[in-house]
């Protein structure tokens, strides 16, 4: 069971739409959310789980978390159908979702942790342990006995994940866990993250826009679009098939005509406006030369780097082929 | 790296509980476990700041307060409404205000629910290892509700020394019985409101007419209402058990509509009945979301 932790096999979820179309009248249609999704993640993995907006990530969290009944297909978490014994589930499970707490608003996070060590009958020790771990790394000591109103986003996601680890869930999911966070707090809920990945062999699935979180913390990717699963693999391998590229945007002392590299011959200008140029390279491979070459023959004044987005990924892995 | 593995898991072992969930557990024993530690909770919040409880809880009586005020007034000018006089009347107000309040107090949060489904909050309580209803029921329980509930204890109190009523043990009995399951059925009220709210988000306002506007059609007596009205809410929603029935026996008055007096008796039975039907409205009000997502 270990390495088939996470079984979907030809998951469906089909809505049934009604749209006004008149008085009293309402046009049904179905949309195929979730759309025959197949894959395995072995107990202790780590996976990115991204696609654009609707394209049924939200769906199949829901779905492995219980909230939703699939329309078809079999799925289950640990042994367990998510859907038919939702509740025992929720014992082995941790949920975060970015856009709306699971803390009780107007309670400071002690007398939401309070609840939760109580509702899932944490043993007391097990609790003061994790509480103790979670408020030191996440940095919530000051905010113990803030309500949780008051928190702001960042704040309130490191305690919106504290409170789905209380319990030692096996898998956790989280949904857009560095939404709308600065880079301070994206890069301490990274880094809490990866560690209890790599503590505790927790099994994390994250939905992301952010592909630095995948970058960071994932070794393997899923895109989904459409509620069909398009890749899954390793997120260089997801660069070469969406043949991404990255931009390097560079200042340069005067305006010149465009950069050209000998050496570099994967690199073009796609945009030149006064001194500032815009360079596209491919995404899998590295700046540093690039960056070496252009300083050593340009008068460079300063450059910035900047990442591929997903729906451009993804709108290019269409463009390109459907070999997938 | 296998074996890392398998020590890293065997490491994580003792936290895993054993296989509680409450699958062997019955629902309703840790539904009524999960309230008590949800309203705890809120009990505490709402005591951490006392003079902020006790200022609301005098303005929520203070406002229910008035609405029998007003019917004092009224019997300023009559002597008998519908054929009741004063004490009549308070008998019935007060039943139904306690009954109500009651309820209010352990359920009134359930009509909250469509605005939780609207703003998808809905979904965090169903990744909780326990019941739904009880999240729903406790969330934001408000201590200030018992202000309600005094105030229709008091009308109840003033009715009881004012009566004139040749007691009997039955008549008695029947005090308890009343507000009890009249608490119930507006409880299945509840219930039945929020499952409903599960297909049509703002049905709020259609569950506060039952509720609210049952609890002031009930503080009347029942003849001054058209046939009509009052057949339905003994027959369709079944609000005449509430107070209107038990309470007429305590009066030793006609029932309406011609009943038998062994109707008087009902209130329990129809509360179950109630309850029954409303728990299968939130199941299939419940699977509906759960196969629709909104």
């Amino acid at each position: 069971m270990d390495m088939d932790f996470i079984e979907l096999d030809g998951v469906e979820k089909v809505f049934d739409v009604r749209r006004k179309a008149g008085f009293l009248r309402r046009e049904r249609h179905e949309v195929r959310a979730v759309d025959g999704i197949s894959f395995r993640v072995p107990r202790g993995e780590m996976v990115g789980y991204i696609g654009p907006n609707g394209a049924g990530k939200s769906t199949t969290i829901k779905m492995l978390t219980g909230i939703l009944t699939p329309s078809g297909g079999r799925l289950r978490v640990a042994g367990i159908d998510p859907s038919r014994e939702r509740t025992k589930l929720a014992h082995r499970i941790g949920v975060v979702f970015g856009q709306r707490t699971t803390l009780w608003w107007d309670l400071p996070l002690r007398d939401s942790y309070r609840l939760m060590h109580r509702m899932y009958r944490i043993p007391d020790r097990r609790y003061r342990e994790n509480l103790d771990r979670c408020v030191e790394l996440l940095d919530l000591g000051e905010l113990l006995d803030v309500p949780v109103r008051q928190l702001s986003l960042g704040q309130r996601m490191r305690g919106d994940i504290a409170a789905a680890l209380l319990h030692d869930p096996e898998v956790l999911y989280l949904d857009e866990p560095t939404i709308g966070l600065d880079v301070v707090s994206k890069a301490k809920v990274r880094g809490f993250l990866r560690d209890l990945n790599a503590e505790r062999s927790t099994t994390v699935l994250l939905t992301t826009h952010d592909l630095t979180d995948i970058e960071q913390l994932c070794k393997r990717v899923m895109v989904i679009d459409h509620g069909r699963l398009v890749y899954d693999g390793d997120l260089a391998g997801l660069h070469e098939v969406g043949e991404s590229e990255r931009m390097l945007v560079v200042d340069l002392e005067r305006e010149l005509p465009p950069i050209e590299l000998a050496s570099e011959p994967s690199a073009r200008v796609v945009k030149v406006e006064g001194p500032r140029q815009w360079l596209a390279f491919p995404a899998a491979a590295s700046a540093a030369p690039l960056v070496a070459r252009i300083a050593a023959d340009y008068p460079l004044v300063d450059l910035s780097l900047r990442e591929p987005d997903i729906e451009a990924v993804i709108a290019k892995m269409y463009v390109s082929d459907s070999r997938l | 790296m296998a074996e890392v593995q398998a020590e890293k898991v065997a490491a994580a072992e003792p936290a895993l509980r054993p296989e509680i969930a409450f699958g062997d557990r019955p629902r309703l024993v840790e539904g009524v476990r999960a309230y008590g530690l949800i309203v705890a909770m809120w009990l505490r919040s709402t005591l951490a700041y006392r003079a902020s409880f006790v200022m609301t809880t005098l303005g929520n009586f203070a406002a229910t307060a008035l609405d029998f005020v007003a019917i004092m007034l009224m019997f300023t000018h009559v002597d008998a409404l519908g054929g009741y006089a004063l004490p009549e009347v308070a008998l019935l107000y007060g039943a139904s205000a306690t009954a109500f309040g009651l309820s209010d107090l352990v359920m009134g949060s359930m009509d909250r629910l469509g605005r939780r489904v609207r703003d998808g909050t809905f979904d965090t309580l169903l990744v909780r290892p326990v019941p739904v209803l009880a999240q729903v029921a406790a969330d934001r329980f408000a201590l200030r509700r018992l202000g309600r509930i005094t105030q229709g204890l008091l009308v109840l109190g003033y009715a009881l020394v004012t009566l004139d009523i040749a007691w009997t043990p039955l008549k008695v009995l029947m005090l308890p019985l009343m507000v009890l399951s009249g608490a119930a059925i507006f409880g299945a009220v509840f219930v039945a409101g929020a499952a409903f709210q599960f297909f049509a988000q703002d049905a709020a306002e259609v569950q506060s007419s039952f509720t609210y506007g049952g609890t002031t059609l009930l503080q009347y007596p029942p003849s001054i209402f058209a046939k009509d009205l009052v057949r339905g809410v003994t027959f369709v929603v079944p609000l005449a058990f509430v107070s209107w029935l038990p309470a007429l026996y305590v009066l030793g008055r006609d029932y309406p509509l011609g009943l038998p007096e062994w109707v008087a008796f009902m209130p329990p039975l129809v509360a179950g009945l109630c309850w029954v039907l409303a728990g299968l409205a939130w199941r299939a009000g419940l699977r509906a979301y759960r196969s629709t997502g909104s």
